[in-house]
């Protein structure tokens, strides 16, 4: 390979691409020839460097230079003054907000700070489409291990004695999960790599496969040399277009290499892996459902026993871990399980990879050590709420998660904790709520579409989520009533008990965690038919302040229902029977004088 | 490339470390180029040009090259700092090709000053 002094390590992740990153490589391209530069300087494409908001980001390495915001036109001068005459360009650096002077450097920016990296260690420092590249970051090197020094037992007893627990959700132990699958007979066995992220706003397994996607190869092929499995499926998203591409072409490579198929690494040991891609339904994050769509059946959840340990896959025995414990795996064995197990709490152990969004000023992908509260991921790594609002509440663990609020800002956060606070682990997402969202409408939104999801199979899911949600919207509207409230406690309890599977199990979180912990908001919607907030439509309705209006017309002008009447320079009225609320009006306003009540 | 054994990843991993080592940002040496606009009209091009081609040619893989501003002594360009890992800078003035090589092979790979091209010892801060 050639011999390059600059490598810029521009983030080719889905949100940098969408905000135009192959536009940047380019123009960058572009300049660099017109500089006679295109020998010194490469432009690398990486995965998802994590600082989503920022986004297009690139890194200038050796210098570890941080950029963002990038767009075409700062190229020509960013090439002129730093990668030719070597002086890093300030006003595309990142400025902390309240801030005034920008930080150079990607390792001293606080949403990197307190990260760190198992799962993702590759990420943003290699191109993940050369298998080279992950190489010679230590891929491969755990598998060399497994097959040529270690026994499948002391594999898995070294997962077993590393603390780590599944990643997708439910918190099982993985290595316990392995010496299920191993101790069964049968000499056909499957391992399945679950990629189906259905959660709104997660994109951890899709940010993994599309940044590493060697490194989920990788633990599978060691998890099928311990447990004896002559096949893995990797189940994603159909959806995930960019993660495809990468794991076909990283399943390729390992191929050629002899890293997958028959003898691996010439040691003796045949497994192959092929790709499944999902329709994207939510249910099939669930194990069996999961199974049966693999098989061609549709994605129903079964009742286990029998485990998928005992019967998955065609009836065989089959081992189902999430796309981020699969990723953690060799860097358990390359660094040893007593390196992991001093990672995180006492209960759960290691780092959890997390997509920060909605209200947060840093939205992204952030990997932390279990234990962190969640005030460091809201206001150190998330840089607190946006227009710095009035924190209200963090969803965790997606649609089935629940809503934690201010008070429970100090929780560290681990698969116990989280349970006992009413909300749960879930894969990973984390949505912050500030003062302008209306937690009744959050659950509204939620079992909306978990009503849409569930799979139909179980009476108490299928028909309990719908009653649910009529309640909840109709409290949204002004139709609730007292009783309500014991109701939507009672069927949650019965929908929980009366589920098969996880769907149905957490289905009801949203509304009992927001019972739990803001049932004042649904009692201003019952009692006052008030939303404080001011989002419910039905409860809401907007005026004009004449103390604050200046008579400027703006909202007249903007209201798509000519709802809004009055001289220039004199308070404007609001006609109550032409108002939408679409709020509009509010958005124009320049003096905070629209009034929503 | 055919098919893997375990002790080929090694090879590959040492094929690559030019290029890894530099992402870490981490090497035996660091050589600043000065490119400020004197430091191009007087040559700074070729000077990192010719540097390329020693870091290329020689066998050492971690040696990070990098560019920097204008260091204020315009007359003396081209010019160029060398920094071996716990060692202090080198500042080297009134540059050539044939100096770059040498004080590449005496100085980066042998770790003695090539003096009578040397300014003095010491770095000004950049950024």
């Amino acid at each position: 390979m050639k011999t390059y002094r600059t490598h810029l390590m521009l983030c080719a992740g889905t949100g940098c691409v969408s905000n135009g990153s192959y536009r940047i490589a380019a123009a960058l391209e572009r300049e660099l020839a017109k500089h006679r530069l295109q020998d010194e300087v490469a432009v690398i494409m990486t995965g998802c460097n994590g600082f989503c908001a920022q986004g297009p980001v690139m890194t200038v390495l050796p210098d570890g230079i941080f950029y963002q915001l990038l767009t075409d036109t700062d190229i020509p001068c960013l090439v002129e003054e730093h990668f030719l005459k070597g002086r890093p360009v300030q006003r595309l650096m990142y400025t902390p907000p309240a801030e005034k002077a920008p930080v150079p450097k990607m390792s001293d920016i606080g949403f990197f700070k307190k990260q760190r990296l198992i799962a993702l260690r590759n990420r943003g420092l290699i191109d993940p489409e050369k298998i080279e590249e992950s190489i010679a970051r230590g891929g491969y090197r755990a598998l060399a291990k497994a097959l040529t020094s270690m026994s499948r037992d002391q594999i898995i007893q070294e997962i077993k004695k590393s603390g780590l627990r599944g990643r997708g959700g439910a918190g099982f132990p993985t290595g316990l999960k392995w010496e299920l699958t191993a101790k069964q007979p049968g000499h056909e066995k499957f391992i399945v790599c679950n990629g189906d992220e259905g959660d709104p706003g997660a994109f951890m397994d899709r940010s993994i496969v599309e940044s590493d996607p060697h490194s989920v190869l990788e633990g599978m092929i060691i998890g099928a040399r311990a447990i004896g499995a002559s096949h893995g499926f990797v189940y994603i998203r159909q959806e995930y277009p960019l993660a495809l591409e990468r794991l076909n072409l990283a399943l390729r490579q390992a191929r050629a290499y002899g890293l997958l198929g028959l003898d691996i690494l010439a040691m003796g040991f045949d497994f192959d892996i092929s790709v499944h891609r999902g329709a994207g339904a939510f249910v099939c994050g669930e194990e069996t459902s999961l199974i049966g769509s693999l098989e061609g059946r549709p994605p129903e959840p079964r009742i286990r026993p029998p485990f998928p340990a005992e019967s998955g896959v065609h009836g065989q025995p089959t081992c189902i871990n999430n796309v981020e414990t699969w990723a953690t795996v060799p860097e358990i064995l390359n660094r040893g399980a007593e390196w992991f197990a001093q990672i995180g709490t006492e209960t759960s152990k290691g780092t959890k990879v997390f997509s920060l969004v909605g209200k947060v000023k840093n939205t992204g992908l952030v990997e932390v050590p279990m234990g962190i509260t969640l005030r460091e991921m809201v206001f150190e790594i998330g840089g607190g709420t946006q227009g710095d609002r009035k924190f209200k509440a963090v969803q965790t663990g997606g649609p089935s998660g629940g809503c934690l609020p201010a008070s429970l800002l100090d929780l560290p956060i681990d698969y116990e904790r989280l349970a006992e606070a009413g909300s749960i682990m879930g894969s990973g997402g984390m949505i912050v709520l500030d003062e302008d969202t209306c937690m009744v409408d959050v659950a509204r939104y939620f079992l909306d579409f978990l009503r849409d999801e569930s799979c139909g199979k179980c009476t108490a899911c299928r028909e309990g989520i719908d009653v649910m949600y009529q309640i909840v919207a109709d409290i949204c509207e002004g139709k609730g009533k007292e009783e309500h409230l014991p109701l939507l406690e009672e069927l949650g309890q019965a929908v929980k008990d009366g589920s098969m599977c996880a769907l149905g199990g957490t289905a009801p979180n949203p509304v009992l965690s927001t019972l739990r912990y803001f049932k004042e908001e649904y009692e201003a919607h019952i009692r006052q038919r008030r939303c404080p907030a001011g989002v419910c439509k039905a409860l809401i309705t907007y005026g004009i302040d004449p103390e604050k209006c200046k008579g400027c017309l703006l909202c007249n002008k903007s209201c798509p229902q000519e709802a809004i009447s009055g001289e220039r320079r004199k308070p404007q009225t609001i006609e109550q029977n032409k108002c939408i609320k679409c709020g509009i009006c509010r958005d124009a306003c320049k003096f905070e004088a629209v009034t929503v009540q | 490339m055919g098919k893997l054994r375990p002790e080929d990843l090694e090879k590959i991993a040492e094929r690559m470390k030019k290029v890894m080592s530099l992402r870490q940002g981490a090497g035996q040496a660091k050589i600043t180029v000065h490119m400020g606009t004197c430091g191009i009209a007087a040559g700074a091009r070729k000077i990192m040009s010719a540097l390329m081609r020693c870091v290329d040619e020689s066998a050492v893989k971690d040696v990070i090259v990098t560019t920097s501003g204008c260091a204020g002594l315009c007359s003396r360009e081209p010019m160029m700092t060398v920094e071996r890992t716990g060692e202090a800078p080198v500042k080297y003035v009134d540059l050539t090709e044939e100096k770059v090589q040498r004080i590449f092979t005496e100085h980066v790979l042998g770790g003695r000053i090539a003096a009578d091209c040397a300014l003095a010892i010491g770095s000004e801060q950049t950024l």
